[in-house]
């Protein structure tokens, strides 16, 4: 398993061709006719009392790059949880293209028919090496027995050098996730994220803790990944946000467990509603 | 083997101390008495059950170390692959038991038992008890694991439930009419394949056989511990949830590993229960099962040489503490216990690894 | 159970006898020394007589008489020719002579002779006594006489007993005698009676009356009376099942309260604070040790001992809990299943302390006088008083921790704590104290349970080892962090238990109760009564 890295690196590929290898997983019985690939329809969910979700529609083309902000409670977290399956909702139907009922399946379940998703706070496997944590999120069989018995070919070599040097790490490898920069903890996770290569992509705050450099190299990246991927940015960072979705993209604004407006930057900024609650202004 | 051994020096120290222990034992066993290297009979079979003992530290480290489920129920798997082969040497002891019944152990004339329950016919095979000290505790394992992991009872939640099943087994093993020879168990074994008990070479045989299985059992460990699979068992102990995310099976991968680690737990018990001379209820005691995981605190988690480290000597501090100074024991294992959590949270083996460190 | 009551009277009435005698009248002097003379001459047949025409001019003499006879206790000075009291035929014990209640040394044993009577005798006697029995001032003592006579048919004995039913006053007594006369009109010809007596029997509880029954059924099973009577016993068996089951729930419950005490200290240690305390069993142990410890120094107040054993358990057991709070637990925060072990070491420890302290074997804590003893519902059901005290005690405990958590300050920060401990710290709860606090609560509660036990069970090192999982499996099941939670839990767990017992045997029993949790743990992993939520969720 002794990888001579530093010529894998010398093979890095131009930027514009970076994102090939990133190409999602075929999943057969993933259906987009309709170009919508994941449909949220009146999914509500109380937690004692406390209505998490109400009402909640949202629909993700495929291929959409879509951002949805909104102030804290406004139940962000909880459409996440359903989405992957951690949350089954009190009411409503969650389905991922036109077939897949994702209210049926348990995370594991959803995670391997396409959704990524990245944590808010990092969540690396701090006790696992950079590589461990890349090689265990690489797309491949996930039970037990064909895992003990898994090698790295060589065409999973390639894929990890090059997610590696996305992701700025490979001097690292043998390091401990858990000894990494908090920065380098997003990134290992973003690379994980790439690895599992899902259609469809939850990402939670994900430039938390970076500086403006790596900020932009993120925009970048999520920006490229739309089209073949859908991405769903929850973020607060405004700048960024604006950033992301430069170019006409739709905006969507959660508040108290409801869509409350959507649009692009410049409509949501101008709505009275999203001023009021959550603009302050 | 030596694949597996790679970057590991505790088990290559371990490997080749065990099979230098295989070849010079014997040996030494042979010497006169007179000689001041003889090691008596005696003191093979101790070392022989240290061994087994080592070996269901290995499977609790297993479960503990690297997929953090803090089993307190891996001494109901030792004790019920003791009493699948408890239940062969019975079998072998045919006629010659106090009542001379050809069919019937002593106990179940004792009961005024007319015929051998169903569950221990054929256990006069060695092959079926063989199969059945692997068969019984994995397919307890894995049916308990099943309901556990499935509703994901994790945590401080499945220790408990794990120290009630191994409470229920020693209640009602200790039942006659379960048919296991309520309290006092399964003893007075004549002989095993033939040979019998008493006599020194079957002990030296057993001996060796302790430690083959430990080898055998730590390198399978480690095979597993090595391999991808063994990385994402650490991954479930860190961050199940993650893991779930990530598309694995968690309850899957804890199904594996639970069940290999009880039919490992089996093994030692069968090869236990004959040096030692008797098996009965008291090894489903919830302590024997806490007992494990400090032999395996004390010598380092999730290193398995560590396991089998920690197995050896508590147990020799514990033959010559009960004999010595009896009253003193439970104050010093306890003792171990709080110094241990609080103080070496990496047990000697990490405390090795710091000094060799600096 | 009759035999015993009969018994008990007549030691009563042996302890009367002395007094009574001494101070017989003047008048009555005459009397007394001519029926004593012809006794002691009397041959068996002769015997009948003489007693029926003492008993017929003194009854209560005459009774007290035979019931020495019947005691074997009578005897007589073979010169003197007096009756004397001996309970003890030997050379050197003391015989009072009956006339003057003066007592003699016995010189010579064989100067004393018994008063020997024979089997027909002896059936007189206790029939004589009983009928005396039913005029008896206590109404007490007459039930007693009722029931002994329970099955009699003689037509004098029964006359009596219409004639006193007339006049009887009391309720109780008075249900006797009916009983009494309804078993004996069961063998009359007429079948009205015999309607009217199946229809009282029916309604009985007493075991006389179910065998009257059954011995009817069994003699007339011809009769046109029989499908009646059959109905009638199966109207008592219904009755006794009944009772059967309120005593299994009672016995349920009691168990259950034991295991309510034994969790409730854990509800507090593991489900609020999330601590997980092998060492609760221990805490558990040193409360009964403490309750022996009090008694051995107040060996003439046993009554009292445990009312002082009380406060002193919490505050022992309490004080073990704070120290270990301090010294072990507080650095094991966040990491339960170390905490388990370093618990486990330290309840090694208290259970080898206690051995090196006390002996291994088991100490014996004495039960004081006002908790032993039976109440009496009717003849089916009775209810021992130290288990109602065990059940009393553990919803008193509830109670207090109930309102503990819900109504004080200390209740509210624990809460606080337990909840969000930064956001607690910021609002000023210093959340170390109330940690130490808590800790210190759920330990001496868990002595309390200790006092309760020592009642109960044996007071040995190993004790705690016995509840620790029980404890466990009450908190779990109840769901953690909720006390309502353990306490019906404990009861359904404690009544689960007892009904099972009958059919499965006592072990086999808790056998099932442990898988049933186990397998209701996988199903409900929060327990019957979870905590919602979120913050539940991580």
């Amino acid at each position: 398993m002794v990888i001579d890295f530093e010529s894998e690196a010398k093979n890095y590929p131009e930027r514009g061709k970076v994102f090939d290898f990133l190409t999602p997983q075929h999943n057969p019985a993933l259906n987009v006719d309709k170009s919508v690939l994941l449909y949220l329809e009146s999914l509500s969910v109380a937690f004692d009392g406390f209505q998490a979700i109400n009402d909640l529609n949202l629909y993700i083309g495929n291929g959409e790059l879509r951002c949805i902000i909104g102030p804290n409670g406004a139940g962000k977290t909880t459409m996440m949880d359903i989405i992957t399956g951690k949350t089954k909702p009190d009411t409503g139907v969650a389905y991922f293209g036109q077939t897949i009922n994702l209210l049926e399946m348990d995370e594991p379940a959803i995670a391997q028919a396409g959704i990524g998703r990245k944590f808010q706070k990092p969540t690396v496997f701090e006790n696992l090496s950079v590589w461990e944590n890349l090689e265990l999120a690489m797309a491949q069989p996930r039970d037990f027995l064909s895992l003990l018995g898994a090698r790295m070919s060589t065409e999973q070599t390639h894929e990890m050098a090059e997610i590696l040097a996305l992701i700025g790490l490979e001097d690292q490898i043998n390091k401990a996730a858990g000894a990494l920069s908090h920065g380098q903890k997003q990134w290992l996770e973003i690379g994980a994220l790439l690895m599992q290569k899902p259609r469809l992509l939850l990402v939670d705050e994900p430039v938390a803790g970076m500086t403006h450099q790596e900020m932009d190299k993120t925009a970048e990246l999520l920006r490229s990944l739309a089209g073949k991927h859908s991405v769903v940015v929850v973020e607060h960072d405004m700048e960024f946000v604006r950033n992301l979705s430069a170019g006409g993209k739709t905006v969507s604004v959660l508040h108290q467990g409801s869509v409350l407006a959507e649009g692009t930057m410049a409509q949501i900024q101008d709505d009275d509603r999203v001023k009021q609650v959550y603009l302050g202004e | 083997m030596i694949r597996l051994l790679n970057q590991d020096r505790g088990g290559q120290l371990l490997i080749g101390s065990l099979l230098l222990a295989i070849i010079l034992v014997p040996i030494l066993n042979a010497l006169p008495d007179s000689s001041s290297l003889h090691v008596p009979t005696y003191s093979v079979s101790l070392l022989g059950k240290y061994l087994t003992l080592a070996l269901l530290a290995v499977a609790v480290d297993l479960v503990w170390g690297y997929l953090g489920i803090l089993t307190l129920g891996h001494a109901a798997f030792f004790a019920l692959g003791g009493y699948a082969m408890g239940m062969y040497l019975m079998r072998q002891i045919g006629d010659r038991g106090v009542y001379g019944d050809p069919n019937l152990p002593d106990f179940m004339v004792f009961l005024n038992w007319q015929e051998l329950p169903w569950f221990w016919q054929g256990f006069d095979q060695f092959w079926l008890a063989a199969l059945m000290i692997m068969l019984v505790p994995g397919v307890l394992a894995f049916v308990f694991g099943y309901l556990a992991f499935r509703s994901r009872v994790s945590g401080v939640y499945l220790s408990i439930i794990t120290q009630a099943m191994t409470y229920a087994l020693m209640l009602a093993f200790y039942r006659n009419e379960m048919g296991f020879g309520g309290n006092n168990g399964l003893t007075d074994f004549k002989d095993i394949l033939g040979f019998s008990l008493q006599s020194e070479q079957t002990k030296i045989a057993l001996f060796i056989a302790s430690a083959v299985a430990l080898i055998v059992g730590y390198l399978l460990c480690r095979a597993i511990t090595t391999s991808r699979a063994g990385k994402a068992v650490v991954a479930v102990r860190d961050g199940e949830s993650r893991a779930r995310f990530m598309g694995y099976r968690v309850e899957n991968i804890k199904l594996w590993v639970f069940t290999f680690s009880a039919v490992l737990a089996g093994v030692a018990g069968a090869l236990y229960v004959p040096q030692v001379g008797i098996i009965n209820p008291n090894e489903f005691s919830p302590i024997n099962s806490i007992e494990v995981v400090v032999w395996v605190a004390v010598g380092g988690r999730a290193t398995l040489y560590g396991a089998v480290l920690g197995a050896i000597l508590i147990n020799y501090a514990k033959s010559y503490f009960t004999v010595e100074l009896p009253d003193v024991w439970l104050f010093a294992l306890g003792g171990l216990f709080v110094l241990v959590t609080l103080l070496l949270p990496r047990g000697v083996t990490g405390l090795l690894k710091r000094k060799e460190a600096k | 159970m009759l035999y015993q009551k009969l018994i008990k009277g007549l030691h009563w009435s042996i302890g009367c006898l002395l007094l009574v005698l001494a101070t017989i009248t003047q008048a009555g002097e005459a009397e007394f020394l001519a029926h004593e003379q012809a006794l002691i001459k009397a041959k068996f047949e002769q015997k009948e007589h003489i007693m029926m025409a003492w008993y017929k001019a003194d009854t209560q003499q005459a009774v007290q008489l035979m019931e020495l006879m019947l005691a074997s206790e009578l005897y007589y000075q073979k010169k003197e020719k007096r009756l004397y009291r001996v309970t003890d035929a030997r050379k050197g014990a003391v015989a009072a002579r009956l006339s003057d209640g003066e007592s003699v040394t016995i010189a010579k044993k064989r100067n004393f002779k018994r008063v020997s009577i024979n089997n027909h005798l002896r059936a007189l006697f206790r029939q004589y006594i009983a009928r005396a029995g039913l005029t008896a001032v206590e109404p007490q003592q007459r039930i007693a006489a009722a029931e002994a006579i329970m099955g009699n048919t003689d037509p004098d004995l029964i006359a009596t007993v219409t004639d006193l039913l007339a006049q009887e006053t009391d309720a109780e007594v008075q249900a006797a005698f009916d009983l009494v006369l309804a078993v004996a009109t069961l063998q009359s010809k007429d079948k009205d009676q015999q309607e009217a007596a199946i229809k009282t029997l029916g309604e009985s509880l007493q075991p006389a009356a179910l065998n009257a029954l059954k011995q009817f059924l069994q003699t007339y099973s011809e009769s046109d009376l029989a499908p009646l009577a059959s109905q009638a016993v199966d109207r008592i068996n219904g009755k006794i099942d009944f009772y059967n089951g309120v005593e299994t729930l009672y016995f349920g419950l009691s168990l259950g309260s034991v295991l309510v005490l034994a969790g409730i200290g854990l509800a507090i240690t593991f489900g609020v604070m999330g601590v997980i305390n092998m060492a609760h069993g221990e805490l558990i142990m040193i409360g009964a040790y403490t309750t022996y410890v009090i008694q051995q120094l107040m060996p003439n107040h046993i009554g009292w001992s445990l009312l002082v054993a009380v406060p002193a358990a919490f505050v022992v057991s309490g004080l073990v809990g704070i120290l270990l709070e301090r010294g072990v637990i507080r650095f094991l925060y966040g990491r339960p299943l170390e905490t388990l072990l370093a618990t486990f070491g330290i309840s090694l420890i208290l259970q080898q302390a206690v051995r090196s302290i006390f002996s291994p074997l088991n100490r014996s804590v004495e039960t004081p006088a006002w908790m032993a003893g039976l109440i009496d519902i009717n003849p089916l059901l009775s209810l021992t008083q130290s288990r109602m005290y065990i059940i009393a005690f553990c919803l008193l405990v509830f109670l207090l921790l109930l309102a503990i958590m819900k109504r004080t300050r200390l209740g509210l920060q624990v809460r606080a704590v337990s909840q969000n401990r930064n956001m607690a710290r910021a609002m000023g709860v210093r959340s170390e104290w109330v940690d130490a606090l808590t800790f210190g609560l759920g330990s001496g509660v868990a002595g309390i349970a200790g006092v309760a036990l020592s009642q109960l069970t044996n007071v040995g090192p190993n004790m705690g080892q016995a509840y620790i999982i029980d404890s466990f499996m009450v908190v779990v099941f109840g769901g953690v962090g909720n006390l309502w939670g353990t306490l019906v839990a404990g009861l359904s767990l404690g009544v689960a238990n007892k009904l099972l017992e009958p059919w499965a045997g006592a072990v086999l029993a808790k056998i099932l109760v442990l898988i049933f949790i186990i397998l209701f743990i996988q199903k409900r992993p929060r327990g019957l009564f979870p905590q919602r939520g979120r913050a539940a969720e991580d």
